[in-house]
């Protein structure tokens, strides 16, 4: 499912001493099978961008297609959210949403309850035991977890790390095709992080054809990302590869951002008079750095 | 949603109002619903309304804004008119036609039912409003200072006093983070699936469980935490502490206890020589 986004604005708390403009004439696009980055400071509106994505914010009513002349343009796949015909169960079962903290909805007395919720929720009639056992068995172990040692076990039992994993197992349970994740390494430790990502990378493969990140972690966008969305106050700046977008370092960092270790390697390596021309993921900037070291000697 | 609860909520705007000293505005509250309950007639009561509308203008909060605190007991005030209507029993004559106008085992409808329900949502809304437009007016820091400071005289009987002023500022100031904590939770779970705004009463009671268990121990935690970090910070509660904003009474504050006592004045007078009696 392709991502459309066009002109499309959001205010909270519209005509009130409080309103903000959260979004401001946003278009964007993301295709079927990326691996799609955003970036941005605090209150540049990235999560306001992706929980319209499944519908958790609307349009304003008033913005509806036929009541106003207006261009906004919003489709997921199929699903036309500009519309109010939409049926936003359905797209909410192909469009899956990892939170913030996502360990903080787990609520159920086993992790096997609290998997098999969405599962639940989205079916169209009462599944079957064996059914629903497969498919929660499927998203537990997909997210690297043992199913017989923590099904019964309550979430409230388990680390950090797991309680995160089985967060993520009862989004993905659904098999969306769609992943929408919010700071999904945030708080995590180094070893958890990686871990994260590469079972995003797994997911990708295999379950959510397209991935979309929100992150402040540069280094974990310019390792994983294919195209890199950059938000502030409310619009998007760029929309490039992460090669490309790493490579404006000095606009990044005007912007208030920070941009990856790479690539403040590369920068100050360029100071000094040594070009290297790297995509900024670590892999690639050390075999170029060897490289030249081999030019050298 | 749940960021349409406008109860309670401060309205950040600059007027003669916000200014007030808080304690006053608290008497001032006080004091206005004691009229309240002493008007016994609509022109009391009138005059009770006159001297809210006044505040209001003075206070710069649109209407609408006010309109939403009434919104919220709205079901409660019907209700106890209703039921006041049925039962409330008297012969007084408002307008011609006899005085019971309909009867059924024990319920009843009389003129004196109808008159005195329509005086009971009046001073029901009043009651609403003139709370409302205090937090409206009033941040929840300078209204705790306030309680503090008028509930001084109690420190005498070994009250705690800041302690419970504490727990009240407390209290208020977690109210917006749970509401957005609440949102937080509302929209992951809905993400899930789960369906929060249809079905009958005990399906909705169900699908309430998957909110209220990860709030409930959000609470616990960030109570937890702040516990721990006042401690650290070596908190130990009220003794020797000073206050960054001194309360100060000034010369609006005079105008409006003026203003308060001639409305106590004047529903009092009422009171003993009614103009039009109910």
């Amino acid at each position: 499912m392709r991502i459309v986004a066009e002109h499309l604005s959001c205010i909270y708390n519209a005509k009130s001493p409080f309103a903000v403009k959260a979004l401001d004439d946003v278009s964007l696009t993301v295709e079927e099978g990326e691996f799609f980055g955003i970036i941005g400071h605090t209150g540049s509106g990235k999560s306001t961008f992706v929980q319209h994505l499944n519908g958790l914010l609307r349009l304003p009513s008033s913005l509806k297609r036929g009541k106003k002349k207006d261009d906004t343009v919003l489709t997921v796949g199929e699903f036309d959210l500009t519309s109010k015909k939409t049926d936003f169960r359905a797209l909410r079962k192909r469009v899956g949403m990892v939170f913030q903290y996502p360990e903080n909805q787990l609520f159920a007395e086993t992790v096997f309850d609290d998997v098999a919720f969405g599962y639940k929720n989205f079916a169209e009639k009462k599944p079957e035991q064996g059914e629903l056992e497969t498919a929660v068995r499927e998203a537990i172990e997909v997210v690297g977890l043992d199913y017989g040692a923590v099904k019964d076990a309550s979430p409230f039992d388990l680390s950090g790390g797991q309680k995160r994993r089985v967060a993520i197992a009862g989004v993905i349970v659904t098999k969306p095709e769609i992943l929408v994740l919010d700071e999904p390494a945030a708080g995590l430790d180094p070893l958890g992080k990686r871990e994260v990502m590469s079972l995003l990378h797994k997911l990708r493969e295999s379950w959510c054809k397209t991935v979309v990140v929100v992150s402040h972690d540069m280094d974990e966008i310019a390792e994983n990302c294919t195209r890199v969305a950059v938000f502030t106050e409310g619009k998007v700046k760029y929309v490039l590869p992460p090669a490309e977008l790493f490579k404006r370092t000095e606009e990044l960092t005007e912007l208030g951002l920070d941009v990856p270790l790479t690539a403040k390697l590369v920068l100050a390596l360029k100071k000094r008079g040594v070009t290297i021309d790297c995509d900024y993921t670590q892999e690639d900037f050390i075999r170029k750095v060897l490289a030249r070291r081999g030019e050298k000697c | 949603m749940l960021k349409d609860v406008s109860f309670g909520q401060y309205y950040p705007v600059k007027s003669f109002v916000h200014n007030l000293d808080p304690r006053l505005k608290i008497l001032f509250l006080i004091g206005y619903i004691v009229a309240i309950f002493l008007a016994k007639e609509f022109l009391a009561l009138g005059l009770c309304a006159a001297v809210l509308l006044f505040a209001i203008l003075f206070a710069r909060i649109p209407f609408g804004k006010v309109m939403r605190a009434v919104k919220g007991i709205l079901f409660l005030v019907l209700f106890t008119a209703v039921i006041n209507v049925f039962f409330h029993s008297g012969d007084a004559v408002y307008w011609d036609g006899p005085a019971v106008l309909w009867e059924w085992k024990i319920f009843h409808v009389t003129q004196a039912g109808i008159v005195f329900s329509a005086f009971l949502i009046l001073r029901l809304f009043l009651l609403v409003i003139c709370s409302s437009l205090l937090t409206y007016t009033t941040t929840p820091v300078s209204l705790t200072d306030g309680i503090e400071s008028l509930l001084t005289p109690l420190k005498w009987i070994r009250f705690p006093v800041h302690e419970l002023a504490l727990i009240m500022s407390i209290a208020l100031r977690f109210i917006p983070i749970l509401m957005d904590e609440t949102d937080r939770i509302m929209n992951a779970q809905k993400a899930r699936g789960a369906n929060l705004d249809s079905g009958g009463p005990a399906k909705r009671v169900k699908a309430i469980v998957p909110v209220l268990i990860p709030l409930l121990l959000s609470a616990f935690r960030r109570a937890d935490e702040l516990g721990d970090a006042m401690d650290a910070r070596c908190y130990s509660g009220g003794k020797n502490r000073t206050k960054y904003k001194k309360l100060r009474f000034s010369w609006r504050d005079l105008l409006a206890f003026v203003l308060l006592a001639a409305l106590i004045a004047g529903v009092v007078v009422m009171r003993f020589y009614p103009v039009f009696p109910l």
